[in-house]
């Protein structure tokens, strides 16, 4: 596999204070790489170092210590631009603009003729799925959805090879969430590597390949959700639907009943095993209280419950 | 597949290293089209009402010194609707982009720090170059309609025109220069102060060498070197008098005010390139 992203000891300080200038850690040593083709989610709370790292990436900000490559050369190199595409994160565009003269403007910036510009910018506002329309309509009046979906298109302008995503799905209604996932697995399909941020876990859990937590400016955890479940301790717990049978006459006949989790919900008793090993003996326990199995199945820990388990930063492999 | 992605990057750069002219005409491009979007040029109907008004009024008023007043009042009324134009528009043009974040989308792209200056510093100048081709054009007509019909002063006031809009290319470059480490409000405030310092440059030399104390001469000395000398530029009053500047004079003019120009773009690229867009 083929790195296309190299971070290696990522550090950005700010300086606050008017009179007493004092230095506040943005980012903190960050290391990691991400190979080509793949879908990388970057996660973190509010303020926990994702933008500062984008930024950095596509020299906005300057890093305090630290270097990255991007396809082999150094973020300072500004022709690596040529190859890759940025959205960030609520994004504004020049609002004296039409969505086409934006896209065919930002097309001029990497050197396209009009021809290509023109055709270019057709064809990508309609693969975000933008309603004609509004194409030849003012920036100034357009929602946030729709300047999502514009922001999605100029990043895509240059056909490039990894495409940073801030917060992709953000403004956009849940038809608009589909979409834009759908087109984020198609750019995989073509071969691009995605590296983005959001907080909207679901999206990550569906999309990604690798994924990375960030915390108060230090990478918590990174890898694919099978590992970061290992690493945070997930067991095979299974989850057993059955009917028939009650919580209380359940517990009485399991043996450390407290081991298990019984929630009496309306399509029937929810019992949580934490280990699949116990299924029999809980199986054993229904029988003898006349229940009915309905269904059983293997329970995963979801990136939201990694993401929100308070531990300290760990650095992933 | 593998061959196709190595042209593909290999033509890429290759647009990198000569596309440098094509990204500064298109940021340019894109500033002008935002002057003339924000209505900037709308000023222009003010500029005619007014010397409309005085080739009406005033030629009745004063006789035989018509056309000197109108090529007073129309060359003043150009060069402070330009002044203000560089002054509140060119502040403007590096710090709308960083509070509305739209250089976010323009860095991300294959644009250097120094082709965003140089392409916004163009388009500005264009904005001004049509608002100062109008205008002069409106002052020359407005000459022929007072003298009912040809005068040599409709063409002999182009060359205080060239130096009026150097004057403004100047004044544009500081404002940017400004503009690019603080806010608007005082890039505005600090440029007027430069307008008004420039016109003076001449007694700035002289208090460097009446000056008794070295500090001191050194100060003025310093500034009269550092700050614009628009007094150079200011062309107006011997215009008025139907004066062409002589060819030394002009070509002196156009080549410090190039120079000029293009420290003060290479400064401003220079702090502009170190700033973080936080």
């Amino acid at each position: 596999m083929t790195t296309v992203i190299e971070i290696n000891n990522l550090t950005k300080d700010y300086d606050v204070g008017f009179w007493r200038k004092r230095k506040v850690r943005a980012l903190d040593d960050l290391s990691l790489t991400v190979n080509r083709a793949e879908i990388f989610g970057f996660l973190g709370a509010n303020g926990a170092g994702k933008t500062t790292t984008l930024k950095l990436l596509m020299r906005l900000i300057f890093p305090s210590a630290g270097t990255a490559r991007i396809l082999g050369r150094d973020i300072a190199d500004i022709s690596m631009h040529n190859r890759i595409g940025y959205l960030p994160e609520n994004p504004y565009f020049y609002d004296y603009l039409t969505a086409r003269e934006f896209l065919e403007f930002c097309s001029e910036l990497f050197g396209q003729g009009p021809i290509e510009r023109s055709k270019r910018a057709a064809d990508l506002l309609s693969r975000v799925s933008l309603d004609e329309r509004w194409w030849d309509i003012q920036v100034r009046k357009f929602s946030k959805g729709m300047l999502q979906r514009l922001g999605l298109a100029q990043a895509l302008i240059n056909d490039p090879e990894i495409v940073f995503l801030d917060e992709p799905m953000s403004g956009l209604d849940p038809v608009g969430r589909r979409e834009v996932r759908d087109l984020i697995a198609g750019l995989r399909q073509e071969g691009k590597t995605i590296f983005m941020c959001s907080h909207i876990l679901s999206d990550i859990e569906v999309l990604c390949d690798q994924v990375a937590i960030l915390k108060r400016g230090r990478l918590a955890h990174v890898g694919n959700l099978d590992e970061l479940r290992r690493q945070a301790g997930d067991r095979n717990r299974v989850e057993i639907v059955a009917t028939g049978s009650n919580a209380d006459t359940l517990r009485f006949h399991l043996p450390e009943s407290d081991y298990y989790q019984l929630t009496s919900t309306a399509s029937g008793l929810r019992i949580e095993v934490p280990d699949e090993k116990d299924i029999d003996e809980v199986i054993r326990a229904l029988r003898r209280t006349g229940g009915q199995l309905v269904s059983v199945q293997p329970v995963r820990q979801s990136l939201e419950e990694l993401f929100l388990c308070d531990r300290d930063p760990v650095i992933g492999p | 597949m593998a061959t196709t992605q190595a042209t593909k990057i290999r033509k890429s750069f290759a647009a990198t290293e000569r596309g440098t002219v094509w990204r500064i005409i298109a940021i340019a491009r894109n500033a002008f089209r935002e002057a003339i979007r924000d209505r900037v040029l709308y000023n222009l109907v003010l500029f005619v009402l007014l010397l409309t008004g005085a080739a009406i009024f005033i030629g009745q008023l004063s006789a035989g010194q018509e056309k000197k007043i109108i090529v007073d009042l129309g060359l003043s009324a150009m060069l402070l609707f330009g002044v203000f134009i560089a002054i509140f528009v060119g502040v403007g043009l590096v710090f709308k982009e960083i509070e509305r974040r739209t250089i976010y989308t323009i860095f991300a792209k294959p644009v250097s720090r120094g082709e965003f200056i140089v392409g916004k510093y163009i388009g500005l100048c264009l904005t001004l170059l049509v608002n100062v081709m109008v205008m002069g054009t409106g002052v020359s007509l407005a000459l022929i309609y007072v003298n009912r019909g040809w005068h040599p002063l409709a063409i002999s006031i182009w060359p205080a025109i060239l130096l009026i809009y150097l004057e403004l290319m100047v004044l544009t470059g500081v404002a940017l220069l400004f503009s690019s480490f603080s806010s608007p409000a005082l890039s505005a405030l600090l440029t007027f102060f430069i307008f008004i310092i420039g016109h003076f440059s001449a007694d700035l030399k002289g208090l460097a060498t009446s000056m008794g104390s070295p500090g001191a001469r050194w100060l003025f000395g310093g500034l009269y070197y550092l700050l614009p000398n628009l007094a150079n530029l200011s062309y107006i009053t011997p215009a008025a008098h139907g004066r062409l500047p002589n060819v030394p004079h002009l070509a002196a003019a156009v080549l410090y005010s190039l120079i000029y120009i293009l420290v003060i773009l290479s400064v401003t690229t220079l702090i502009f390139g170190r700033r973080n867009f936080k």
